[in-house]
């Protein structure tokens, strides 16, 4: 059995009404003391309201070797990006 | 606190306390279990280091012999210091630093509490501040002692053995206040949790705070001033 602690992602909200944000990870024996090291190393300059933290083995992550599948076929459909509509005069936060 | 202390003295109590604990923290680094449990133990010696400056330089001005937090950190010896006992014993292993991180951080939150209602509007204003950051101390020594204690037979042994020798320091604590009750309920949960025994009340040695400590004070003093006695007033 590794001794070694197992790895937890960490997610950090900056401020109420942002979303939380990936900031890096952390080693912990289980998820409170992931919180807490999270809370030690990279919340110690103010940088957030929230924190989350998951064991990185239960992320699923696409593949670098499915890159052109899953990505390059959006890269030639201009259409799904809302570029065709006209803007009305004076309509300053659409 | 007793009708012979002074003011100052008790000012030198509380800041002493920081700073030695501060101090004795301070040497975890590089030295901590894990990367990640380095940086919460520096993150609380900072904490204690902030609130010693702030008690110290206050503790100058009442002095009012023209000294600052510097003068009063590096240049006293080990006599003058008024740091209970507690602080200044050494950490041979993880669970010694966990078991004195809860009984100084369970004394520290209620004596911050008591002195944030202080008339004393500078002391009490350190104190609020001080309260938080002892919240979080005592927050993580819980969550170590629980996993300590009830964790393997190794790690109970260990953390048993720490618990039952720094026991008899705790008692220093509370002399001159009323916290002791309070102390007790905190910690004695604490134990039980994890599954330690709380030892017997029997020897209770003192005497830090009329200057009178263990031979470790002073090779910790000895590391902690050596480079302001050799280059007295030098600057980064």
């Amino acid at each position: 059995m590794s001794r070694e602690w197992p790895l937890w992602e960490v997610f950090v909200r900056p401020r109420r009404g942002l979303s939380h944000v990936h900031v890096g990870s952390v080693h912990a024996p289980d998820a409170t003391v992931a919180l807490r090291n999270a809370r030690d190393i990279y919340t110690r300059r103010q940088e957030g309201v929230s924190i989350w933290v998951v064991p990185a083995a239960q992320i699923t992550a696409s593949s670098p070797d499915e890159k052109d599948a899953f990505f390059d076929p959006a890269a030639d459909k201009v259409y799904r990006h809302p570029t065709f509509y006209q803007v009305p005069e004076g309509v300053p936060h659409l | 606190m007793s009708s012979t202390t002074t003011p100052l003295d008790e000012l030198l109590a509380i800041g002493d306390d920081a700073l030695i604990a501060a101090q004795r923290l301070a040497q975890w680094c590089s030295r901590a279990p894990e990367m990640e449990e380095d940086v919460a133990l520096a993150n609380i010696a900072l904490d204690q280091l902030g609130v010693a400056r702030l008690v110290l330089s206050y503790a100058a001005e009442v002095e009012g012999a023209g000294g600052d937090e510097d003068t009063l950190a590096y240049l006293r010896d080990d006599r003058q210091f008024r740091n209970c006992l507690l602080v200044e014993l050494p950490e041979p292993d993880f669970a010694f630093a966990m078991a004195k991180l809860l009984f100084l951080s369970a004394f520290q939150r209620l004596r911050y509490e008591a002195l944030a209602t202080s008339a004393d509007e500078r002391l009490a204003a350190i104190a609020a501040k001080a309260v938080k950051e002892s919240a979080y101390h005592l927050d993580h020594a819980t969550m170590w002692t629980l996993r300590l204690g009830d964790g393997t037979e190794e790690s109970h042994r260990r953390m048993q053995n720490a618990v039952d020798e720094l026991w008899p320091y705790t008692h220093e604590l509370f002399e001159g206040n009323e916290l002791r009750p309070a102390w007790l309920s905190i910690v004695e949960a604490v134990l039980a949790e994890a599954t330690l025994t709380r030892p017997t009340d029997g020897w209770a040695p003192s005497g830090g705070r009329v200057g009178l400590h263990t031979e470790h004070l002073s090779y910790l003093l000895a590391e902690m001033q050596v480079v302001h006695r050799a280059h007295p007033g030098a600057r980064w």
